[in-house]
This record gives C-alpha cells, sequence and structure tokens, in this order.
C-alpha cells in the first residue's frame, strides 16, 4: 500500500498535500483500491466555501458511490477537471494526477488534527 | 447472445398474410395514408416464438434455481397466490367502475389493512404505495405534515449506516436533512451516540429492524423511549419484517410509522421494475394525514372516502396496485397466524444453520447469530487478490444466482446471504459447499479461473466500467 511520507490524511482516506495556505485534496491508494473501478467523479464548485468533515464530492464505482469529504475548511479555488473525463486517473495515479480539488485554509491549526502518514498506515 | 426482435427482422421471411374482405382505406384521405416503412420487426410466429422462449431459458429466477439475494429477498411465490389473481372477478373489472359494482375488491383492499395491522401492531394502514421507498417516502410526507399541524418546525431525519439504502434517498426527497448515525461494529446502535444528535429539531429516527446486518437492535425499547421523550417519531422499515411475523409487533415496541414491502415479507413477484406495493401503516394519531382515497366500512358498503382535510393527498393512480395487495392477501389467508408465525421462524432457522456452518471458516463481523439474513466478510480467507465480485461471479458459474455484495457498505468485501424460508437443508449444504470452495480452495489454487468468471454463462465477464460510461445501446 502506497503512503507517502510527505502527506496528511484523515481516518475517512482523504490525502492532502499543502502548499502555502492552500490544500490539495485527493483520496488515498488504499481508498482508491477498495472503491474500486471509478466510474464517475463530481466535485464541488470553484468559490465554494466547505467546512471540515462536510461531504464536497462523489466517487462512483463499479460497487457504490462515496462521498468524499473536505478534510479542512475553507474556500474551493481549483478542480481538476481531467478527473471528471478520465475518472479512471484517480485509480491509477491518486496522489498526481488522480488529485480531486484544492482548498484555500481559512484555519490552519485544522491542520493539527490530520494524520501523518504513520498514523494513517495503522488504521488501513 | 439471442438477437433483438429488430435485428432479427431481416433475416426472416415476411410474417404474415392479411386477407382482407373489406375496403380498409375506405376512409383514409391520401394525406393521412403513411407512405413510409412502419418499421416493426418482420418476424415469423414460429421464430418469434423461439425467440421469447430462448430468452426465458436465460432467466435466473427462483423457478430455476436457488436465490439467496440479502437484503432484497427473493422469496418463493406460492403458485396459489398467481391462481387466484386469474380469476375473471379481478381481470375484468376497471377501476371507473361504479364502487357499488367492486365492492369485493373494495373488500379485500379493506381486509388487507387490518390484517397488517394486526400482523404489526399499528393501528391504521394505507396500501396506495407502490413499493417500499414509495411507501418510506409517503410515512414521511405523513410525518412532515404531522409537525406541521401541530405548528413544530422539525427538519431532521436520524438515519443508521445499518438502515436500509433507500431511506436517506427517501427523507431528502420527502424535505428533510440526513442526520447519518454510526453504528456499532456488531451493527448495534449506542444510546449514548443516539442522545447526542437527538435535538429538538428531529422530526424522526428511522431504524430497520432487524438492520441490514441481519441483527435485531437490542435497545429498541430503550430507543423508543427516548426518541419519544425529545418530542420525535420513531419509523419502522419494515424490508426485514419477514424475520420477525408473530413474533414481535413494531407496534408494540413503538414505533409511530412504517411501510412494509409486500413482496419481501408477503410472497407477491419481486424484479422487473414493478409493480409492486409498499403499504405504510400508523398509529392513530396519524390517520387523518394518510393518502386518499380510504377505503371503509359504511353501513355494510365499502366506499372510497376522498374527502380527508388533512391527507397529504393521493400518491398514487386508483387504489394502489391491485394485483399485488391481492397475493399479499391469499398468502395472508393461505398460511394464517400459525402459518405466518412459522415463515419467520423458519427463515430466521435457515440463516442460522448456513451461518452456523460458515461462520468458523469466514469472518461475521456482526457476531455468531442472526435473524433471517446475515453478512460475510471473507476478506481475510481470500487469496491472489481475489475479491467478492470474483467470488459472485464464479458462483454464477455454479448455476446459482450471486448473493448481495458490498452492501451493507460498512461490511469490507460484504457477501450478504438470505436463503428464505422455503429452501430444504440439501439446497443449503450445496450451497454452502461450493461457495467454500470458491473462497478457499479455488481463489488459492486456481485464482484466475475466478477473476475471470463466469464462463458458463451466455455472456462472460461484462467490463462494468465501459458499461457504466460508454454503454452500447441497441433496440
Amino acid at each position: 500500500m502506497n503512503i507517502p511520507q510527505n502527506l496528511k490524511y484523515t481516518k475517512t482516506h482523504e490525502w492532502i498535500r499543502v502548499e502555502d495556505n492552500k490544500a490539495i485534496v485527493g483520496i488515498t491508494d488504499f481508498a482508491q483500491h477498495e472503491i474500486t473501478d471509478i466510474v464517475h467523479v463530481e466535485l464541488p464548485e470553484i468559490g465554494r466555501t466547505v467546512k471540515k468533515d462536510s461531504p464536497v464530492a462523489v466517487i462512483e464505482s463499479v460497487k457504490s458511490a462515496f462521498d468524499i469529504y473536505a478534510p479542512v475548511s475553507g474556500k474551493v479555488v481549483a478542480v481538476n477537471d481531467n478527473v471528471l473525463s478520465n475518472p479512471e486517473l484517480v485509480n491509477q495515479s491518486p496522489y498526481e494526477q488522480g488529485y480531486l480539488f484544492t482548498i484555500e485554509l481559512s484555519d490552519k491549526t485544522e491542520l493539527n488534527s490530520l494524520l501523518d502518514a504513520q498514523a494513517y498506515q495503522t488504521i488501513v | 447472445m439471442e438477437k433483438l426482435l429488430n435485428e432479427m427482422s431481416s433475416q426472416c421471411k415476411p410474417a404474415y398474410s392479411v386477407n382482407l374482405d373489406v375496403e380498409y382505406d375506405y376512409q383514409i384521405t391520401e394525406n393521412l395514408k403513411r407512405n413510409s416503412y412502419l418499421g416493426l420487426p418482420n418476424i415469423a410466429e414460429s421464430d418469434l416464438l423461439r425467440h421469447f422462449i430462448n430468452l426465458s431459458r436465460q432467466n435466473y429466477a427462483l423457478s430455476t434455481t436457488f436465490y439467496p439475494l440479502g437484503s432484497c429477498t427473493m422469496k418463493y411465490n406460492p403458485l396459489i397466490n398467481e391462481r387466484i389473481a386469474k380469476f375473471n372477478e379481478f381481470n375484468a373489472i376497471h377501476p371507473y367502475q361504479a364502487q357499488e359494482t367492486m365492492q369485493g375488491i373494495l373488500e379485500i383492499i379493506y381486509k388487507l389493512e387490518k390484517d397488517l395491522c394486526e400482523i404489526s401492531g399499528l393501528d391504521y394502514f394505507s396500501v396506495q404505495p407502490a413499493a417500499g421507498s414509495h411507501g418510506e417516502f409517503t410515512g414521511l410526507l405523513v410525518i412532515s405534515k404531522y409537525f406541521k399541524s401541530i405548528k413544530q418546525k422539525r427538519t431532521r431525519i436520524i438515519i443508521p449506516d445499518s438502515a436500509h439504502g433507500t431511506n436517506p434517498a427517501s427523507a431528502a426527497l420527502a424535505g428533510f436533512d440526513i442526520i447519518p448515525f454510526k453504528s456499532e461494529l456488531d451493527g448495534s446502535l449506542s444510546i449514548e451516540k443516539l442522545k447526542e444528535i437527538l435535538t429538538p429539531e428531529v422530526a424522526a429516527v428511522m431504524l430497520t429492524v432487524p438492520n441490514t446486518l441481519g441483527v435485531f437492535e437490542k435497545s429498541v425499547l430503550e430507543i423508543s423511549k427516548i426518541v419519544h421523550d425529545n418530542g420525535s417519531l420513531l419509523y419502522y422499515d419494515g424490508a426485514n419484517l419477514n424475520a420477525v411475523m408473530g413474533i414481535i409487533r413494531p407496534g408494540d415496541m413503538g414505533f409511530d410509522v412504517m411501510h412494509i414491502n409486500l413482496h419481501k415479507t408477503f410472497s407477491t413477484p419481486h424484479g422487473g421494475g414493478g409493480p409492486g406495493a409498499g403499504p405504510i401503516g400508523v398509529k392513530a394519531f396519524l390517520e387523518p394525514f394518510l393518502p386518499v382515497p380510504r377505503v371503509e366500512l359504511k353501513k355494510s358498503k365499502y366506499i372510497l372516502n376522498y374527502k380527508k382535510s388533512k391527507s397529504i393527498g393521493k400518491i398514487k393512480s386508483f387504489f394502489g396496485n391491485f394485483s399485488v395487495l391481492l397475493k399479499a392477501y391469499v398468502y395472508i389467508k393461505s398460511l394464517g397466524s400459525v402459518g405466518l408465525k412459522n415463515v419467520s421462524e423458519q427463515a430466521v432457522l435457515n440463516a442460522n444453520y448456513m451461518l452456523a456452518k460458515l461462520k468458523n471458516i469466514i469472518d461475521v463481523p456482526a457476531g455468531g447469530k442472526c435473524m433471517h439474513e446475515f453478512v460475510l466478510s471473507p476478506k481475510s480467507v481470500l487469496k491472489n487478490s481475489v475479491r467478492t465480485l470474483d467470488v459472485a461471479k464464479r458462483l454464477l458459474d455454479y448455476g446459482y444466482y450471486a448473493p448481495t455484495v458490498y452492501f451493507p457498505a460498512i461490511v469490507e468485501e460484504a457477501i450478504m446471504i438470505e436463503p428464505t424460508e422455503t429452501e430444504s437443508k440439501e439446497t443449503l449444504d450445496k450451497f454452502i459447499e461450493v461457495l467454500i470452495k470458491i473462497i478457499l480452495e479455488e481463489s488459492n489454487k486456481c485464482p484466475q479461473k475466478v477473476k475471470d468468471a463466469p464462463v458458463n454463462t451466455p455472456v462472460k465477464r461484462l467490463n462494468e466500467v465501459e458499461a457504466a460510461r460508454n454503454p452500447i445501446l441497441k433496440w
């Protein structure tokens, strides 16, 4: 199972990469494996304000539909349009080409509640 | 694969000959005459007959094979239901007939409602809703209208993750906000956690009892108390009523509203998109809100009452799917109270027999006892990255309809089995043997065979991603 050291994680299997005051969000390798082949992705609107732990995106696979939660609060400033037309990118490259959206952080202290790679390893 | 009728058309000879002894176009003026081809398939009767018979031979059905589909309950439909439903007295009627000429139909609806009251412990039933989910929706509209009538603003519905999958959709459609409620590892609900989310905005808590893990909620009476102390109502999703008929009654446990999926408990046909029936039952204080028309008995005559000022209104044309209601009524009357109780006992016994034989081999997250269905999690015993989906596909090769997989979503690699009451020990033993063989032996020794399955079916493994994203449509 691929769990990059430089990322932060949630218990609900999202990863987040912090760059300045922005957080890039996707789902983990474990999550894409459990979700199985993805057929459809719904992303939040750019400009939408999201609250930590609230559902903001939907991933649908041949198995079921899954809510994706915002790991932090803030404003959605970018989404990865590529995964809309090529949802298999989330399966093939969950940490790079298959990222989902970028949030501008409204409260940096929320980052403290996220898991590091080691802690995430223990829950999967 | 059998070709479609339109594809067969060109290969067939002209399929009809019409001997006309009247001037058929006598009154049709030139400008109204069709001058293009009608576009209907051109097929001989013998080819048409073969087409449908060949298609029917590819059916998986309860009449051809064991069908252990958990949660969905593929239950044997006794032939007497069909025989009686074919009577002319039921077929040669029309819903626009005068009420006095269809007293028999109204009597059956009236008496079925009374029987459902007796079985469920609720005070009034409406058989209008056309499906279980439609029943949920109707029940939630009743709840919504009730709180409006007493001028309380309650906008939330609490739904455990072990509830039936349609609950959140029904509640959202009825205009409520959904508060998800995480169940414990064994599928039970924590009273403490419920208290935390049970705010004054909560209109109702929807419980599926037994839940989708096949577990009876032990704290149901305590839950009932704290929900009512909060001024909220308690909704019983009767999807799994087939496990408790004649043993406990939702009304006695404090439930205010419920629906019953007639196909799951009362042996009406299932699948194919309907027609179905999902009657709802309510306690007396909610009766004014039930949909119209209500079938009532006035001066020894059955009448349809449309004049109920507080009713949520009409939710289905005419008076529900009568032929389905009739079959449920026949089932109830042919089994009687002892027979119905026996159905639940046998269903629970069959499920526990299977679980007892499987629980030491495959993980069972909800423990070693169940109600009418149970959920396996074969993750730890499957080898060579064989997954539950592969196991399900491989079962098709052995001539079985696959059980429900990946539901409930709270169990990893879930396989959900519901044997129902009518299967023999021999049938169950054979299925268990095949399931163990696939999971333990084949996933270990010949994993590719399992991953390539099915190979004995009319079509091989389908590409489900392509089917969802780029379906090839024919007509």
